[in-house]
């Protein structure tokens, strides 16, 4: 092996940071699953009729389903009762109502991932609502957004608090029926985050959850619901992190996006979950369904991702173009190192006219790192002058991981303009040398390239986040060419 | 400042360079000349740092250290600077960072405070104005789409700014019009000090119409089979390499 290979090998050597345990006593429903644990669930959240109904049926409809196969992803079977679904930090049993009242303990753990809660710290403007295994420990900003309309907190507050809203968007995007992952999540799934945006307020920060999986043997089951009314904006932005376990851990989430006539939502996820150790043991499995519909015309959605974390990833966030002249928009880095799975992609939904997506994936495996992608863009007969297109790189370091590339195209009017560009590069033995020929480091060289390569999707990221996912992904590197 | 011993080197068991001896002294310019296949390119890479060659036998030492023993970026750092003979690209990565990461990295091991992007920014001006150089260069990503031209002269401002102790150029000529090799020259030219050593790889004799050298060597088969002053260079413009090529065969025969 040449000698800047073996160095780079022993930088990719680096741990995950985000792996430690917060002890804290928790309240867990028993292990497994049946319908007293959705009842349980349901009344510890003192739920109105109308959502247990609606778990109940997502339940029933879910032991009718299988799991799905066709994910170029392999994983031993997963023992759907072998699982706590619903896991809640004992102190947090009635819920916060203010900052002050939170476990100190909870919010350590935050301020040691980089998440202050505090307002006060805060000025940075970004709201946070922070979920702590199943349940949301604290909002932030939340009377500043109040004032102007905006409703963001937790999923459970939003349905004791507004019901009515939650009744008329929960599962009209991604509904119970949807896929095994999202029927087993409409059933179990224990908090989330909520956000409204009334008619044209353009929310005046970003808004952010910070989702945290600290129990051993819990799924995290979460939804997220946001609603941007007739133009109103809002940009939202998720980060998620877990301790080091040697079992895998299951995330099963939905988030449902709606955007009604001139509307727009920007979604950024930073996914940074404990992707397993360098032998492929332990690691979340990430089963994520992810929907966006722009609903009104001339509305618009667009999802960025960094997905650096998790044993295995298995999403598509989509859009569904409905009204006329809406737009919809996937960026996406997805990085693979040592043993990590990721099938991954989006799928545009054209339905009404003159609708316009765009797509913009890279995907970086490294190790014996496993990525692909799959994206399928559809134009529906109605769709008059739709417009589509893709890009999809994938970088290659060393030579046990593999990047694979799956794009489905359907189109039923000839109007529609779909075109699809694919590549895949090595970093070559040529960048680097020329790099740490001018006194770079193999490791800075490596960050740079591989910046470099995900600028067009980093472009898309606010700002800080933007900073945070290049670090990120340096460290996610660290140790992984061979 | 630097001095090849008998050195050995080859790729895949087969042996490219068969002894070649080097002194290059501070405030000097060497130009090594030769045909194809000679062995030139190997010579300058692995001064560099390139991987992938074997050293068999011989040393090199640079500023009385073993050059062989230090890493490409410790070469850099410590002032050993290769333009590359085929520049290569590297998308979405800014000129200007990409310049400013290996000057401040060089910086850093010296000692030297780094220097912060306005400060950078004008150094970075004032040598592209010295090179004829389009400022849009900077924002576009290195090498990217650059043209021929545009390519080599990019290195020569890498040199510039990076101002290193040992400069070696590998046909830094090739590709390049009449006037472009001129502008690459007054690059180098301005570069010439008594503290700093380069080294020229070429092919040609016309890059030394321009930039003229202390001492000029024939390598040969993986040899420096002859070296001299500048006038050599004009001889063997006139004669061609196969002229010293027949005369070291006559030499090896009699031998």
């Amino acid at each position: 092996m040449p000698a800047a290979t073996k160095q780079l090998d022993e930088l990719i050597g680096r741990e995950y940071r985000h792996g430690f345990f917060t002890a804290v006593e928790t309240d867990t429903v028993p292990r497994g699953l049946n319908e007293d644990t959705i009842r349980m669930i349901s009344a510890r959240k003192n739920e109105p009729e109308f959502m247990l109904d609606w778990r109940l049926k997502a339940y029933r409809h879910w032991l009718t389903m299988t799991e799905p196969q066709w994910a170029n992803v392999h994983h031993p079977p997963i023992d759907y009762q072998n699982i706590f679904y619903y896991s809640a930090p004992k102190s947090e049993k009635a819920g916060p109502r203010s900052l002050a009242e939170i476990d100190p303990a909870l919010l350590r753990t935050y301020e040691k991932l980089g998440v202050p809660l505090k307002e006060q710290e805060l000025l940075a403007g970004v709201a946070v609502d922070a979920v702590f295994d199943s349940v949301s420990v604290a909002t932030t900003f939340k009377e500043k957004l109040a004032g102007l309309g905006i409703i963001f907190c937790s999923f459970s507050e939003a349905v004791q608090q507004h019901p009515e809203l939650v009744k008329q968007y929960l599962g009209t995007v991604v509904p119970y029926t949807d896929n095994f992952f999202a029927s087993l999540n409409s059933a179990v799934f224990s908090d989330g985050s909520f956000c409204y945006v009334p008619p044209g307020v353009r929310c005046p920060m970003e808004l952010s959850t910070y989702f945290r999986i600290n129990a051993m043997n819990t799924g995290q089951f979460e939804r997220t619901l946001i609603i941007a009314d007739k133009d109103a904006y809002v940009s939202y932005l998720e980060g998620c992190t877990a301790p080091i376990r040697d079992e895998n851990q299951l995330h099963a989430a939905v988030v449902e996006l709606i955007a009604l006539e001139g509307a727009q939502i920007k979604y950024a996820t930073v996914q940074n979950w404990y992707p397993g150790d360098k032998e492929g043991k332990g690691g979340i499995y990430n089963f994520v369904t992810k929907r966006g519909e722009c609903r009104g015309a001339n509305s618009h959605i667009s999802w960025t991702q960094v997905e650096t974390g998790a044993a295995i990833t298995w999403k598509y966030p989509s859009v569904i173009l409905r009204g006329d002249n809406s737009r919809g928009e996937f960026y996406s880095v997805a990085l693979t190192n040592n043993f990590q799975q990721a099938d991954t992609g989006t799928k545009m939904t054209h339905i009404g006219r003159n609708t316009k997506s765009t797509v913009i994936s890279k995907g970086i495996s490294a190790g014996h790192g496993q990525n692909s992608y799959r994206g399928l863009v559809k134009v529906l007969s109605g769709a008059e002058n739709a417009r589509s297109y893709t890009q999809c790189d994938s970088l290659l370091l060393g030579d046990q991981c593999s990047a694979n590339t799956f794009p489905y195209i359907e189109v039923k009017n000839p109007s529609a303009r779909v075109e699809h560009e694919a590549s895949t590069s090595r970093i070559g033995e040529d960048q680097l040398f020329y790099c740490m020929q001018r006194g770079i480091s193999p490791e800075e060289a490596v960050s740079m390239i591989v910046s470099g390569f995900c600028k067009a999707v980093f472009q898309n990221l606010p700002m800080e986040f933007a900073v945070e996912a290049q670090k990120l992904l340096g460290v996610s590197l660290e140790g992984s060419t061979g | 400042m630097l001095s090849v011993k008998n050195l050995h080197a080859g790729v895949g068991g087969k042996e490219i360079l068969r002894g070649v001896d080097l002194d290059v002294r501070a405030g000097e310019v060497h130009a090594i000349m030769g045909p194809n296949g000679s062995g030139k390119s190997t010579l300058a890479q692995l001064l560099a740092g390139r991987e992938g060659y074997e050293v068999t036998a011989g040393s090199v030492r640079y500023l009385d250290r073993d050059l062989l023993a230090m890493s490409p970026e410790e070469r850099a750092q410590e002032g050993v600077f290769l333009a590359f003979q085929y520049p290569v690209e590297i998308p979405g990565v800014s000129n200007a960072l990409f310049l400013k990461t290996g000057l401040n990295s060089i910086r850093k091991h010296r000692g030297l405070p780094e220097l912060d992007a306005m400060d950078f920014l004008q150094l970075l001006r004032d040598k592209m104005k010295l090179l004829g150089m389009d400022e849009n260069l900077l924002s576009r990503a290195v090498n990217e789409g650059f043209s021929g031209g545009e390519k080599k002269r990019n290195e020569i401002l890498q040199l510039a700014v990076l101002e290193p102790k040992l400069a070696i150029l590998d046909e830094t000529d090739s590709g390049l019009d009449i006037d472009a090799v001129k502008l690459v020259a007054d690059g180098v030219n301005a570069m010439r000090s008594p503290e700093r050593a380069i080294v020229l790889v070429t092919h040609y004799q016309r890059l030394l119409n321009f930039i003229v050298p202390d001492a000029v060597h024939v390598l040969s088969q993986g040899r420096i089979v002859r070296s001299g002053g500048a006038e050599l260079a004009q001889e063997l413009e006139q004669h061609g390499y196969s002229w010293v090529e027949t005369e070291t065969e006559a030499q090896r025969k009699t031998a």
